[in-house]
């Protein structure tokens, strides 16, 4: 049984149908759409240049599974091996796999006026492409990879007033100041006002908003507010259950089951694991995370013992802003030091080094995207080696 | 074995080149992926099947 409709989900399905695994595969999602891709929905779906069958996934080989759809798990019983849902169902499993990924963090005690946005889901991305046309003033709050694609997406779409507010000093954190200054500076000319370095102080309006107030006291006129916050795990259903949660994640062995239970594995999103000593345990939001962890959570679900494979993997992601391709792999996050190796500013391409000691642990690139190549495959031989 | 990349799809991750590298190359302008053999030794099914999984915009097809 797999619980989790999304990309490390739809993947652990696929693999087991693809093994030819003869027992019955029960997928149940939230969602009332069958598995589809999200990178798009602050992009190209955002966009239009895609539509939403663009989006979904393949289901072919997939016959078999039965889909519970548009019902969430709302309870996990390890001990009778059951899963509950909210229409009261409970479906009894002799494996699961945990793939809920994760939500759009929310401002704590929004008013309850309209106007405030996400970006996590399909019907998210419908609401958003409805409200921010031509003409109204957008205000991004949170300059990560989805705010900062959005606000490049909007701008594409005639959107005029696109403002991005950022705590830190810089937009795009994760990815490093090399890389960030440059997108800000990019985003700047393309006409988005980027504000780092300032806060948000709360929001006006009556039945719809109206303004964010920031913390210096200026208030930004909008009719569209656009919270991207970082994510949560959807982990509440678990609460209690007696897997172990780490930061709200699945905490998992390299084998990626559930630390406390022998029947039940995590994927993607929701999961963190041993990466290796030198690492620790992570948590990895990327694409390209759940769609190998879901696969190998999946199989070690159903193999016997001496045939599990630990999972191991090199974290990459990509963001696609204006003409930017912006990537990184390895972790940048445990760097001591940042060195820009090269770079062309007519092309805005960049190459970033992330290295802790004398160690590469990670690169940043713009407009490179063989010069990333490399890096991953360095990194992949150092974490198999 | 034949190999179909739609090129208008494809935006570069550069994942089938790492999965099979005899086969999938990025262009000179690194922007787009080069298909280095569309009709790829049978020997090589495993990789090439396996970049076509990991394509994140499932711009690989491969028939026969
Ligand atoms: C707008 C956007 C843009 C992105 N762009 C990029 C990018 O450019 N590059 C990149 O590497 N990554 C990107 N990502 C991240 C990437 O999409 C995720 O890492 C990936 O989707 C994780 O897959 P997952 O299956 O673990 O989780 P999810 O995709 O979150 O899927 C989990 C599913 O489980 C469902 N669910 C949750 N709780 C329950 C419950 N209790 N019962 C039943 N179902 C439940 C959810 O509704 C969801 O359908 C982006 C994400 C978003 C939202
Ligand atoms: S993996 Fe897909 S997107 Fe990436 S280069 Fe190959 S064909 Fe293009």
């Amino acid at each position: 049984m797999i619980v989790g409709g999304g990309l490390a989900g739809h993947r652990a399905a696929k693999a087991l149908a693809d093994d030819g695994f003869g027992g019955k595969i029960t997928l149940v999602g939230d969602e009332p759409h069958y598995p589809y891709d999200r990178p798009p929905l602050s992009k190209k779906r955002l966009s239009g240049e895609i539509d939403d069958d663009a989006c979904a996934y393949a289901l072919d080989g997939l016959d078999e599974v039965e889909w519970r759809l548009g019902v969430a798990a709302k309870r996990l019983d390890l001990e009778r091996r059951r899963v509950v849902l909210v229409d009261g169902a409970e479906i009894e499993y002799d494996g699961l796999v945990i793939a809920t990924g994760r939500a759009a963090r929310r401002w704590p005690n929004l008013p309850a006026i309209e106007g405030f946005h996400t970006l996590r889901s399909l019907d998210d991305c419908h609401a958003l492409a409805a409200a921010a046309t031509p003409g109204k003033r957008v205000v991004i709050v949170g300059g990560g990879f989805i705010g900062c694609e959005v606000a490049a997406t909007l701008r594409g779409l005639g959107v005029d007033q696109v403002t991005i507010v950022e705590l830190a000093d810089q937009v795009l954190g994760p990815v490093g100041s090399e890389a960030g200054v440059r997108a800000a500076a990019v985003h700047r000319g393309n006409g988005v006002d980027v504000r780092s370095g300032v806060s948000v102080a709360g929001f006006d309006g009556q039945d719809r908003v109206e303004a964010v107030r920031l913390s210096d006291g200026e208030a930004l006129a909008a009719e569209v507010v656009l919270l991207a916050l970082g994510s949560v795990p959807n982990s509440e259903w678990l609460a209690d259950c007696g897997l172990e949660l780490a930061a709200g994640a699945v905490l998992c062995d390299e084998y990626c089951f559930a630390v406390g239970a022998d029947d039940v594995v995590a994927a993607g999103d929701i999961a963190a694991w041993p990466l290796s000593d030198k690492h620790g345990v992570v948590s990895i939001e990327h694409w390209t995370n759940a769609r190998d962890m879901g696969p190998t959570a999946a199989r070690n679900l159903v193999a016997p013992p001496a045939d599990r494979k630990p999972y191991t993997s090199v974290p990459t992601f990509w963001s696609d802003q204006y003409d930017l391709k912006i990537k990184s792999c390895g972790f940048v996050k445990g760097a001591d030091r940042l060195t820009i190796v090269d770079e062309d500013p007519e092309k805005n391409a960049l190459v970033v080094e992330a290295h802790r000691g004398d160690t590469l642990v990670g690169a940043i690139t713009i407009n490179r995207n063989r010069a990333l190549l490399g890096y991953r495959r360095k990194l992949e031989e150092e974490l198999s080696s | 074995m034949k190999i179909i990349v739609d090129t208008e799809l494809c935006e570069a991750h550069g994942d089938c080149v790492l999965a099979a590298p005899e086969v999938f190359d990025l262009d000179d302008d690194e922007n787009v992926v080069a298909l280095l053999d569309p009709s790829p030794d049978e020997s090589l099914r495993v990789k090439v099947e396996e970049a076509a999984r990991m394509c994140p915009v499932s711009a690989i097809r491969v028939e026969g």
